[in-house]
């Protein structure tokens, strides 16, 4: 896939301010989309992704090792793996955890940077800790676009307030703004609907 | 796992692919090991915290050391080997697997049983205590294996970290578990011991999904959480095996985020659970 690609985390208050992201967005955004937030292990994944997508016009799925990242879909990072970025897909791994966080945003993110590099938009809410705050440099890094929601109104600032300390954001965001924003950076895609959001959240047998 | 150290000028993509080609090459040619066919991204990503480990300042002079010192290619094998489990991992899998594999398993005298990938042993000794408990443990046999021997001495010995005792107890609940879990261990020197009777009837052996065949034919093969790190082909070849290797009608568990969706031999299983990830070989 040569479009671009949404990556978004958080960790406390992270998931109310993901899921109201994600309720912004139309369904003919030209982006692929994913959500690293620091869940328990034990949550479980599906869940997880219908109550974050219950707002969202986009299909939202709990990540598969080695799913494809298509424009218009929103892919969550499933508890208790990392959630790595390659060309076109997103693949798992049970590596350590970093800073105690498995999904971690860094890795996530540091990833995405690798793999997409200026086409690459990183979206940091809000969190306690720092996860992201390097991964955010690392896009940065490879000229992509950096947004955190602002710390003075995010339920938690510690984590957007971080990543203000180590790299140059680009732009710092009440949430509600956040979404609009993305849009104008990512544009439509042509032709509208790509995706038929029932047939992307089947899951089960091939 | 550590986030990348902060580099004022990343090195070139193309230059860093090139680099970990030629460890690879290199690694497989000097001590045999293929990591050619795994995923590219999470293979770089411990390439580079090996050389950051090793203080060296590219992977070339990773690819250097490791060639000419084993001690260090041993310290670089543990590094792209690595990974982090936990016992019951997924409770609700192995709840599953109570409910639906187990009445399968107890209509057969003898019972085989493949962990393919044990690594440090938290999914084997989650499988014995299991079966123990369904008691399935007497006439079964379980081959775990693992391309790690440091990985299957690990497990041989049963130690396990101390601190995750707690973690693993609420995990074995929560699948299921009709016991108490410290009937399973005792605790000395600062960490834990599963005890020796859950071994009893394992045999670990040292099997490379990537250059290995099948070896034995069995009721259920466990190869949960390794699948993430091969590649398309790879994984492919790994699935073959698997199939391979089990009886008609035999069990193939995976992951929790894994799945035969991808593969080209999805259409040899038929799910038995596929939110669990539990298949069985329909032939």
């Amino acid at each position: 896939m040569d479009g671009k690609l949404i990556v978004i985390g958080g960790s406390s208050g992270g998931f109310t301010a993901a899921r109201r992201l994600l309720g912004d967005l139309p369904t003919d955004l030209a982006a692929a989309v994913v959500v690293v937030l620091h869940v328990h292990p034990n949550v479980e994944s599906e869940g997880l992704a219908i109550a974050l997508g219950s707002r969202c016009s986009l299909p939202v799925v709990a990540a598969e090792d080695k799913e494809p990242l298509l424009a218009g879909k929103v892919i969550v990072a499933s508890p208790d793996y990392h959630l790595l970025i390659e060309p076109g897909r997103v693949v798992l791994s049970t590596d350590t955890a970093v800073a105690y966080a498995r999904p971690s945003l860094d890795v996530c993110f540091e990833s995405a940077a690798d793999a997409y590099a200026e086409r690459t938009l990183g979206v940091v809410l809000s969190g306690f800790g720092r996860d992201g705050a390097a991964g955010m440099a690392a896009i940065k890094r490879r000229s992509g676009y950096a947004i955190v929601q602002d710390p003075a109104t995010a339920a938690a600032g510690e984590m957007p307030r971080s990543v203000c300390e180590l790299t140059t954001v680009d732009e710092v965001l009440p949430l509600d703004e956040i979404a609009p924003r993305l849009v104008t950076l990512c544009g439509h895609e042509p032709g509208g609907l790509t995706l038929d959001p029932k047939k992307e959240m089947e899951r089960g047998m091939s | 796992m550590t986030a990348s150290p902060e580099k004022a000028d990343p090195e070139p993509k193309e230059l860093e692919e090139l680099e970990i080609r030629l460890l690879v090459e290199a690694v497989h040619a000097q001590y045999g090991y293929d990591f050619a066919g795994y995923v590219p991204s999470t293979l770089t990503r411990r390439i580079r915290e090996a050389a950051h480990a090793e203080g060296l300042p590219t992977i070339t002079s990773l690819t250097n050391r490791v060639l000419h010192d084993p001690v260090a290619f041993e310290r670089l094998l543990a590094n792209l080997l690595m990974q982090v489990t936990s016992m019951f991992r997924n409770p609700a899998f192995f709840a599953a697997f109570r409910s639906k594999v187990v009445p399968f398993l107890q209509t057969f005298p003898f019972v085989r049983i493949w962990v393919a990938g044990c690594s440090t042993g938290e999914e084997l000794y989650s499988l014995a205590i299991l079966l123990e408990e369904e008691d399935l443990m007497r006439r079964s046999r379980i081959y775990a294996t693992d391309m790690s021997q440091a990985a299957l001495k690990q497990a041989a010995t049963g130690i396990m970290p101390l601190d995750r005792m707690k973690s693993y107890t609420n995990n074995y609940q929560a699948a299921g578990g009709t016991r108490s879990f410290s009937d399973y261990y005792t605790a000395r020197y600062g960490h834990a011991r599963m005890n020796a009777s859950l071994t009893t009837n394992v045999f670990f052996a040292a099997h490379n999904l990537a250059t290995d065949s099948s070896f034995n034919v069995f009721h259920v093969v466990m190869c949960r959480n390794v699948l993430i790190y091969f590649d398309r082909l790879l994984q492919d070849r790994a699935i073959g095996i698997f199939g391979d290797s089990l009886m008609r009608h035999g069990v193939l568990a995976l992951g929790e985020a894994e799945s035969l969706r991808f593969s080209k031999h999805a259409n040899d299983f038929e799910a038995l659970d596929s939110r669990r990830r539990i298949y069985r070989k329909v032939s």
